[in-house]
């Protein structure tokens, strides 16, 4: 007897969202289906202006879709209030950034630091989470060094630090080797790598780059607002 | 905590903007603090006024004098303690630059109505018995290095010739509201010199300094003296002695009025200055304010920080302006001598101060801040690309 299937963590289900610039209605995504199953490593692709950014956006609940459901975890995000998705995002959510988007006045343990602040632990325990993920990422000794006292490749990684220290439930990368030279942004893709096989983290990339994308397990391609069927990434 | 490290660490990012703001606000607030003080010296004279103490004078003007002879009749008044009476002198010590109030008084019965003017006992005496004799306040003989037992000469204007007198004695104020400028010499050597002088009748008075049993009955008292004197040659006019001072601030109050505006509109002008830096402050982190947001802050934290980094600016500037206010504001007080009797900078000034500098801070967060809460994260954070 076969086991049943167990539910996609994200479960998109025709999805659209349109900007309102004066009169004229601008469609971005339309009757997007997608799932996403839990320890899977996605790379979204797609041309300039085919909607992946804003998918992304959704998907992390940072952007309120026109219609449609996201499920993420079996919660229709898109019914939650501002407040709620604040709180959901604390709770679920790891970001990587292109720019990384580290506060330049903390340090790098107090930058992933920062998604702890929004839960219940003690100094002691956050301290303890924080070293973790610091060792994880290979970034131990710059603890205290401020974010322009490292390199691109070492800001990302502390910002991939911040992604991982609250455990979320899902990691979204925005062109997190966007800013990156070729070695520097090899690395941070092994360390992605490295979180979606060692720690089974699931992960929805978004990139231009066709060696990064082929980085994933996964590859969704967007044109015009529309997924086109899946493929294997060609390293894959 | 965290949140108090943030701000903080916010406050100081561009040094050079957060001094140079800061520096806006310490002169900011320190100008406020003595335009403040300016207006409140100007008052003083009110502030220290007796509410048991009543002035009558001619009801036609200041400078028309009162007979002598009213003295007794207001004395009989019902609700009437004590009267005694002063003449405005007018003289020049040196030059017209020295000016000081010098008043002729009966001292006896004056000393007893303005417990405040504190002299020895040793002092008090000697004045009372030496008819050529004078007082000072400590203010005033301090800033022309006078000691008891100096020769002061006055040249008259009102009453002419050259009046020298002998320092009997240097009366300390009994609170910091005390006028300590003024000079007190005998009424008698006033009306004996004149009558002597010029051969006229001398015994006129400036005004009449009534002393009541009850502050409620001012109103009552003042009918009842005015009701004395009516028809008569020299009908009076009895007010309190706060209503007499008023009269004389009145003259300058278009002076005092734009005085004020000027020290709310330096506010105006530094709360423009901080909102502007608050604006640019909150432009440059939008899309730090933005990243806060994804991972889950509220826009409720990003608003807290901008207020916070606002009022810790303006706290600390304003903070300085206050501390700072004190020198100046006695270096100042220096400088102009017995222009201003009292020139002190009064609690009230120093927490309207503190007040500004919350609202300076206040006001310069809440646009950037309820722009910053506002905006979306994804705006936010393409910001940075």
């Amino acid at each position: 007897m076969n086991a049943a299937p167990s539910p996609p963590l994200i479960a998109i289900r025709e999805l659209s969202k349109a900007y309102q610039r004066g009169e004229q209605r601008i469609p971005v995504l339309e009757g997007v289906n997608l799932e996403v199953q839990a320890g899977e490593f996605v790379a979204l692709m797609g041309p300039s202006g085919s909607g992946k950014s804003t998918l992304l956006n959704l998907i992390a609940g940072i952007d309120k879709p026109t219609s449609g459901r996201i499920e993420i975890g079996g919660t229709d995000i898109a019914t939650l209030s501002e407040g709620e998705l604040a709180d959901w995002r604390a709770a679920n959510i790891g970001f990587v950034f292109q720019f990384y988007n580290l506060l330049p006045v903390l340090t790098a343990f107090e930058n992933v630091e920062l998604p702890l602040l929004l839960t219940r632990l003690s100094r002691g325990e956050r301290r303890r989470h924080v070293q973790a993920a610091l060792d994880r990422v290979r970034l131990a000794d710059r603890a205290e060094h401020y974010p322009n006292e490292l390199s691109g490749g070492q800001q990302q990684r502390v910002a991939i630090a911040r992604a991982i220290v609250s455990d979320p439930t899902l990691i979204v990368a925005d062109e997190p080797t966007g800013d990156l030279d070729r070695v520097t942004g090899a690395e941070v893709l092994d360390l992605l790598e490295q979180l979606n096989r060692e720690l089974g983290k699931t992960i929805v990339m978004v990139t231009h780059d066709p060696k990064a994308a082929a980085r994933a397990r996964r590859l969704i391609h967007l044109e015009k607002g529309e997924l086109v069927p899946d493929e294997a990434p060609a390293g894959a | 905590m965290f949140l108090l490290r943030l701000l903080l660490k916010n406050a100081f990012r561009h040094r050079l903007r957060t001094l140079l703001t800061m520096i806006g606000l310490v002169v900011a607030i320190c100008a406020f603090g003595l335009l403040r003080t300016i207006v409140d010296a100007w008052y003083n004279g009110v502030e220290g006024t007796s509410s048991t103490r009543l002035v009558t004078r001619n009801a036609i003007s200041l400078t028309f004098p009162l007979p002598l002879a009213y003295a007794d009749r207001i004395r009989g008044v019902e609700g009437v303690s004590a009267v005694s009476w002063s003449n405005w002198f007018g003289g020049v010590y040196i030059t017209e630059r020295n000016f000081f109030p010098q008043f002729a008084v009966e001292p006896a019965s004056y000393l007893a109505l303005y417990p405040e003017y504190v002299l020895k006992d040793e002092e008090k005496k000697a004045f009372l018995i030496d008819q050529q004799g004078a007082v000072a306040g400590r203010k005033l003989a301090e800033q022309h290095g006078w000691k008891v037992g100096d020769q002061i000469a006055l040249r008259g204007t009102i009453y002419p010739g050259t009046w020298t007198f002998t320092l009997r004695g240097i009366w300390d104020g009994a609170d910091a509201k005390t006028d300590e400028s003024q000079f007190l010499f005998h009424w008698k050597l006033l009306s004996e010199t004149t009558r002597k002088r010029l051969n006229t009748n001398a015994d006129y008075v400036g005004v009449f300094v009534v002393r009541i049993d009850e502050p409620d009955s001012a109103p009552l008292v003042s009918q009842r003296i005015d009701a004395l004197f009516k028809n008569s040659r020299a009908e009076t006019l009895t007010e309190t002695e706060k209503a007499f001072q008023l009269g004389f601030v009145a003259l300058s109050e278009a002076i005092l009025v734009a005085v004020q505006a000027v020290s709310v509109v330096i506010i105006v002008i530094i709360m423009a200055v901080m909102a502007n830096t608050m604006t640019m402050t909150a432009r440059e982190r939008l899309a730090e304010y933005a990243t806060l947001k994804a991972l889950g802050f509220t826009p409720g934290f990003v608003v807290k920080l901008l207020f916070g980094e606002s009022l810790v600016i303006a706290l600390i500037g304003g903070g300085i302006g206050l501390v700072v206010t004190l020198p100046i504001a006695a270096a100042f007080a220096k400088a102009v001598g017995t222009l201003f009797p009292v020139f002190i900078v009064s609690p009230l000034t120093m927490g309207l101060q503190l007040l500004a500098s919350i609202v300076v801070g206040l006001v310069a967060a809440a646009w950037p801040a309820w722009t910053m809460s506002r905006v979306s994260i994804v705006n936010g954070l393409r910001h940075v690309g």
